[in-house]
């Protein structure tokens, strides 16, 4: 489903990605790790099109299309999610008001009538109880006064809401309590499905222990040095990033 | 520029007078001598340095001083109503007072006078004298001098002891003329003590002309009363607004003040709030969308002269194009004012590199128990949210409509005629969605 193929990005003139390959197919789970400043961030906000970054060279397939060709809401609408590592307060816009927008957006680009008022409260409910989201979440604007755990879950919320075709979590562990996190993971592995494929962005080896990986890369300097099973995640967790920059350097 | 007004003024001081009431003539050689002195506000004064009025001050104008009937009548032309406000529905057009005729006005409680200024200061003359010009006096202001000497009439209102209005008041100002035109009208609004009421004022213009017009509106909120004012600014580009609103408010007394112009050529809104009791709360708001060559200033004033009152202002701004804006935020507290409470914030989002916007926050506190805050903003969008809101499908230019829809809510949430609310959200948006905002089923405005 999607193909990235020596993908070099820059952010303020300072390349970042520096010819990376990742193929990811229907129903595979990957993990990609790496240590601080190696580009993990920056690959999700590449395949999402934010315009703070320059794509020089390389290019990404999904599903036949050219994905640096489209605008960010394009690939969205296309079918990729991104849980935000640092979800964005939006005040004065409702929670309901921008799930019912973005819903109803992605319907008009499929060519769909806009969703009914009933069905649009339904599936609220039923993908907030996914998550164990709280019914006042709902009311509030956007993130705004959220705490950090409330933030990662209202991600998962809208990730639900919008069954994406690839969802790519972006550190979603980060500043989870282990409550949290089970409930957070829990919610990604009920959306797990043969059609869908995910791509977890993380430090630590601990979420993939709740979200097991068909694959673990390894992303160091702008391009996925290593890749392997979930094995990989025990070794790296065990042994840090060090061996691996020491094979790299070393080369 | 002054010069054709002071002798026009000096050869015809006498219609002015023979078409207006003795309560408003009384002042009227004094207000035209103050006029003499100051001329016309220009930005070279500090309170006027964001808005340069010599070019439309500069054009020439047709004044109505001798009262000739202007052949109109609003309730047949003007169905511009804000659906399910059921409001007392009174019109000024141009200069004067509109004689009613509507049937729904007949609801108004016994004592509660509603009426032109100038018939008013006639069958109740002690009213009239009373407050008429006690504060508009006391202004070292050109425009507001300049009122004093030509004004003629005005919409006047009367709200006893202890009576509240159940319905908002509507006061819809409509200029109507074939030529270039000037209008100064002076209202008059007096609230007894414990009275409520709600004003909705609505500007229109009828024609393709420049119109300019000073009017000035004096209110008394007397002990525990309750008021609250709105102005809805919907005119034309050649259009110079010059609006001075003077309140006085005593003990226990509330007074909001809401000023949206969503569309218009030159607006300047003066707003002066005397606190002068103790426990008063004021609550001052204000938005501007303002796209091309639209000009808004708006000037607020809060004076607390006593101890434990609470005043909030609020004002936001949406400029695109080459559009200008100002904003004054004057706060003096006396030195017995202790316990006050003042917070100002004015937000501005200017969507183009061309557009301008000046503010000013201007405090000047000799009290040393109190709590002071002011914050001035001039942005753009938010960027990390608009790609937030891309990345879940919506598009661009959806995004920055629920933005800036967004940045103008708590200003809306400010208005407390649930009706008025819907309608200006709804003009909002359409506004911001680059339809013109004409309220639908207006005949004026089509």
């Amino acid at each position: 489903m999607l193909e990235i193929k020596n993908l070099h990005a820059n952010i303020n003139g300072k390349e970042i990605l520096k010819g990376l390959n990742l193929t990811v197919r229907p129903g595979e789970v990957h993990a990609i790790m790496g240590p601080n400043g190696a580009g993990k961030s920056t690959l999700s906000s590449v395949i999402t099109g934010n315009p703070a970054f320059e794509v020089t060279h390389g290019e990404i397939n999904f599903y036949g299309k050219e994905l640096l060709e489209l605008a960010p809401e394009e690939r969205a609408n296309e079918g990729i999610f991104l849980s935000f590592q640092y979800p964005v307060e939006i005040p004065g816009v409702s929670m309901v008001n921008f799930m019912r927008t973005a819903i109803n957006e992605q319907r008009k680009y499929r060519g769909q009538e806009p969703v009914s008022a009933t069905d649009f409260l339904r599936l609220m409910r039923e993908k907030k109880e996914l998550v164990e989201m709280d019914n006042k979440l709902a009311n509030r604007s956007v993130n705004e006064g959220f705490s950090g755990g409330e933030k990662k879950r209202n991600e998962i919320f809208q990730m639900a809401m919008l069954e994406p075709r690839l969802a790519i979590l972006d550190e979603t562990d980060s500043g989870l309590d282990i409550d949290a996190l089970r409930i957070v993971a829990n919610g990604v592995n009920k959306l797990k499905s043969p059609e869908n494929a995910s791509i977890v962005i993380t430090h630590y080896q601990r979420l993939l222990d709740y979200i097991v990986p068909d694959f673990v890369h390894v992303l160091y300097d702008g391009r996925i040095v290593k890749s392997g099973t979930k094995e990989l995640a025990l070794e790296l967790e065990e042994k840090g990033y060090d061996w691996i920059k020491q094979e790299v350097d070393g080369k | 520029m002054e010069e054709q007004y002071i002798n026009l003024y000096k050869q015809f001081n006498g219609q002015i007078k023979a078409h207006s009431a003795p309560a408003l003539n009384a002042s009227r050689d004094a207000s035209f001598e103050l006029f003499e002195e100051l001329g016309f506000p220009t930005s070279k004064l500090e309170n006027y340095k964001y808005t340069d009025l010599t070019e439309p001050l500069s054009a020439d104008y047709g004044l109505n001083i001798n009262r000739v009937k202007i052949p109109v009548n609003p309730y047949e032309v003007f169905t511009c109503d804000v659906p399910g406000i059921h409001s007392y529905l009174y019109f000024v057009l141009n200069d004067g007072f509109y004689p009613v005729n509507d049937k729904r006005n007949d609801a108004l409680p016994a004592g509660v006078i509603i009426g032109s200024l100038s018939e008013v200061a006639k069958s109740n003359p002690e009213l009239v004298e009373k407050h008429f010009g006690k504060l508009s006096s006391k202004q070292k202001d050109g425009l507001v001098a300049f009122n004093g000497a030509f004004a003629q009439d005005g919409f006047f209102m009367y709200v006893p002891e202890n009576v509240q209005l159940d319905r908002p008041v509507q006061l819809i100002n409509i200029m109507r003329s074939d030529v270039d035109f000037m209008a100064n009208s002076h209202n008059l609004i007096i609230l007894e003590k414990g009275a409520k009421a709600q004003l909705l004022v609505c500007d229109h213009t009828m024609d393709d002309v420049k119109f300019l017009t000073n009017r000035v509106t004096e209110v008394f909120v007397d002990e525990s009363a309750s008021y609250e004012h709105y102005k809805l600014e919907n005119t034309h580009v050649k259009t110079t607004n010059l609006a001075t609103l003077l309140i006085e408010q005593k003990q226990s007394s509330s007074v909001l003040t809401n000023f949206i112009t969503l569309h218009n050529g030159i607006t300047r809104n003066n707003i002066e709030i005397d606190v002068n009791g103790e426990h008063c709360e004021s609550l001052l708001c204000g938005m501007v969308i303002g796209d091309k060559k639209q000009q808004v200033d708006n000037f607020t004033s809060v004076i607390h002269a006593k101890p434990n009152c609470h005043s909030t202002e609020l004002f936001k701004y949406v400029l695109d194009d080459v559009a200008k804006g100002g904003f004054t935020g004057k706060l003096y507290v006396a030195r017995d004012a202790q316990k006050t409470a003042a917070f100002q914030t004015n937000k501005n989002i200017l969507l183009n590199r061309t557009a301008k916007m000046r503010t000013k926050p201007q405090l000047e506190i000799y009290a040393d128990d109190v709590k002071c805050s002011h914050g001035a903003t001039i942005g753009q969008l938010d960027e990390s949210a608009m790609f937030y809101m891309r990345q879940r499908g919506i598009p661009e230019k959806e995004a920055r409509l629920l933005l800036m829809f967004a940045f103008t809510a708590d200003v809306i949430e400010n208005i407390r005629i649930d009706a008025l609310k819907d309608r200006i959200k709804m003009l909002v948006e359409k506004r911001l969605r680059g339809e013109l905002s004409k309220c639908e089923g207006c005949v004026i405005c089509k």
